[in-house]
């Protein structure tokens, strides 16, 4: 069996004080795979995402990073080891309003040196990387670059916020409900674009959402709340 | 390096506080030099109101006392001395000058002092600086002739060959004029920013000869009155001065004479070293100094917690910014440093900003100050003293920046990367 890029065993997580929010005995993401996980406000999606990151560390079980038990590193290295493999696009508000679209693009590789040493093989520089990878986006225009972040519109904004998930090829791209915020339209086309972009660098990603008209577009659809025996019965 | 670079453009996307929070600590820091340049100059030229004056010597009282009304014209002796006490002294070989003072009377305010033309060759004050004329002459044999000191000329409007009129006393509205004897303005000196420019001078004949005809404190009348012309021709040898100031041919002698003074036979004198009394003098005010030094850091503090309050209130909103930082990599320490960056570029800009401020403002009130208040306001740069202050100021906001990271750090460890705020 080949190694799964996120492997989780009998996880259980609770906020000290609380019943388990998340009791999950088994869930694996393949590499390379698309996964639409359908998650619903509340049902510990973003506690989940918390520990797939590092930021939040499990009461039992184990997690499973590219073969990493993130248990057994300390808090600095799970920091590192988040940024060199995963990239993050969030709901809305993904990028820093006070730096340029390019400075924003970047961000990952001012954090991570394996990050940037990989954009700079793939493209030559960091700043090419950034450039290259925002027109493949649609965002070619070079004066487009050079703008305030927030001066972009939500959906421009959105594939920025996946062109910095994106640089320096992380092995897997978590992406929370990225297109909330997007039309229904131009949803799709986001997320094919997300789709090209993750298969050309090679990376696993991992959607979470609560919108069900998603799913079919991904290799394989999961629902947390199957995946989560603490899940409370949803109420009628 | 590019922390610094995100502290700087996080700053600037927030400008308008950030301008506001480095002002105030602009104009505290601008402040405290301020007053540490005032309150240096203000000592030195304290210091420096009378130089090269051996021994002072007045009738018996306290040595501030005298000091007060024989330098700065405030307050006034007690009693006179005679002037063969003085002549006394003014003829021991161990004497290089003599200069007499005779006090008591005044013009619109102004004191009035009597003296010898020994007085403009022989006073000193600041930097061994000698008394020099602006214009005109020292007065000369006639008795009605008088010299003014620059700031009485120029608040007066007095020139030279103007007539003016001396009043008995020293209070500022006096009713007894020596109405009879008119003074003609002969000279006025340059400024010196020392009491002598608030004085007029005349000479002891002068002194005399406007009170020749008084007895028990008021002027003769009818026919016992003695005209302008009368006096010129009498003999206007004073019988007593209120003191008089004495430069030694060496100044091993200074501690032996006033000894010598200070158990004169004849009369009870008191002879005071300018120096020490300017000290005791000084440390009466020191308190006063002080306290505005206290209060000037006091406004400093202020300034800083200004800077504390602004950050602080700013965290919350900017949690987001801290949480995008966390998942593109920032760990917690880069939060908290990227905060006490923060705080640091502030503070940076607030101390060279105070110091821009304080130049200009030297720069612009250099020749006023000097004018007005005789103190010497250079444009030097900052003294080991101001630099050692600014550096504390520094490491004080430093200190309170880490307030701030200590909280960001501790709100990004518990945020994570979750900015669904």
């Amino acid at each position: 069996m080949s190694q799964a890029l996120i492997e989780l065993q009998g996880l259980v997580f609770a906020w000290p004080g609380q019943a388990p929010l998340l009791d999950i005995p088994a869930f694996r993401l393949e590499a390379g795979e698309a996964l639409f996980l359908k998650g619903p406000s509340g049902s510990g999606k973003t506690t989940l995402l918390g520990l797939l990151g590092g930021v939040n560390r499990p009461g039992q079980g184990r997690i499973q990073l590219l073969g990493q038990d993130l248990a057994l590193l300390g808090q600095g290295a799970r920091d590192r080891f988040r940024v060199d493999h995963t990239g993050y696009i969030f709901q809305q508000f993904n990028l820093l309003p006070f730096l340029s679209v390019r400075e924003n693009v970047e961000l990952p590789c001012r954090f991570s040196r394996s990050r940037a040493e990989r954009a700079i093989q793939r493209h030559g520089s960091v700043d090419q990387a950034a450039s290259e990878l925002l027109a493949h986006l649609g965002l070619g225009d070079p004066a487009l670059l050079a703008r305030r972040a927030d001066s972009l519109s939500i959906g421009q904004q959105q594939r920025v916020a996946a062109a910095r998930a994106l640089i320096g090829q992380p092995e897997l791209v978590i992406a929370d409900e990225p297109t909330s915020a997007l039309d229904a339209d131009t949803r799709e086309a986001f997320i094919r674009l997300l789709f090209d972009e993750c298969r050309a660098a090679g990376s696993s990603l991992l959607f979470v959402s609560h919108d069900q008209s998603l799913a079919p577009l991904f290799d394989r659809h999961l629902s947390l709340a199957e995946l989560n025996r603490a899940a409370k019965p949803r109420e009628a | 390096m590019y922390l610094l670079r995100l502290a700087l453009a996080s700053l600037a996307n927030r400008r308008f506080t950030a301008f506001l929070t480095a002002f105030a600590i602009a104009l505290s820091v601008c402040l405290l030099l301020a007053v540490e340049r005032v309150r240096t100059e203000a000592r030195a030229s304290f210091a420096s109101t009378i130089s090269g004056t051996d021994l002072i010597v007045g009738a018996r009282s306290g040595s501030v006392n005298l000091l007060l009304y024989s330098v700065f014209r405030i307050g006034n002796a007690t009693n006179n001395i005679r002037w063969d006490s003085f002549q006394h002294y003014a003829k021991d070989p161990r004497v290089k000058w003599a200069i007499p003072i005779s006090l008591g009377d005044s013009h619109r305010g102004y004191r009035v002092m009597g003296t010898t033309t020994d007085y403009f060759s022989h006073y000193q004050y600041g930097r061994k600086q000698h008394l020099e004329l602006s214009q005109g002459r020292e007065f000369a044999s006639d008795p009605f002739e008088v010299v003014l000191g620059a700031e009485v000329a120029d608040a007066l409007h007095y020139k030279l060959g103007d007539k003016l009129v001396l009043a008995h006393g020293v209070a500022a509205i006096s009713l007894v004029k020596h109405d009879d004897k008119p003074f003609t303005v002969v000279g006025v000196l340059k400024r010196t920013g020392t009491p002598v420019d608030r004085t007029l001078h005349i000479s002891l004949g002068g002194m005399e000869a406007i009170h020749i005809d008084w007895h028990n404190g008021v002027p003769a009348r009818g026919a016992g009155r003695i005209s302008a012309e009368q006096a010129r021709t009498m003999d206007l040898q004073p019988a007593a001065i209120t003191a008089f100031m004495l430069g030694l041919n060496n100044k091993i002698a200074t501690f032996s004479l006033q000894r010598e003074i200070n158990e004169y036979r004849n009369e009870p004198l008191l002879a005071i070293l300018p120096g020490v009394a300017l000290q005791e003098l000084w440390s009466l005010m020191g308190t006063a100094e002080q306290a505005l030094f206290v209060v000037s850091l006091f406004v400093v503090l202020t300034g800083l917690i200004g800077m504390l309050t602004a950050i602080l209130t700013s965290l919350n909103e900017r949690r987001r910014e801290m949480a995008i930082l966390r998942s593109v990599g920032a760990r917690p320490w880069h939060i908290a440093g990227l905060l006490v960056l923060e705080a640091l570029a502030l503070a940076v800009t607030g101390i060279a900003a105070g110091l821009g401020l304080l130049y200009a403002g030297i720069a612009l009130a250099e020749g006023y100050v000097q004018a007005n208040y005789g103190l010497y306001l250079p444009l030097a740069l900052p003294s080991a003293h101001e630099w050692t202050l600014l550096a504390i100021i520094l490491g004080a906001a430093l200190l309170m920046g880490s307030v701030p990271a200590w909280r960001a750090y501790r709100q990004s460890l518990a945020d994570g990367l979750s900015i669904h705020l």
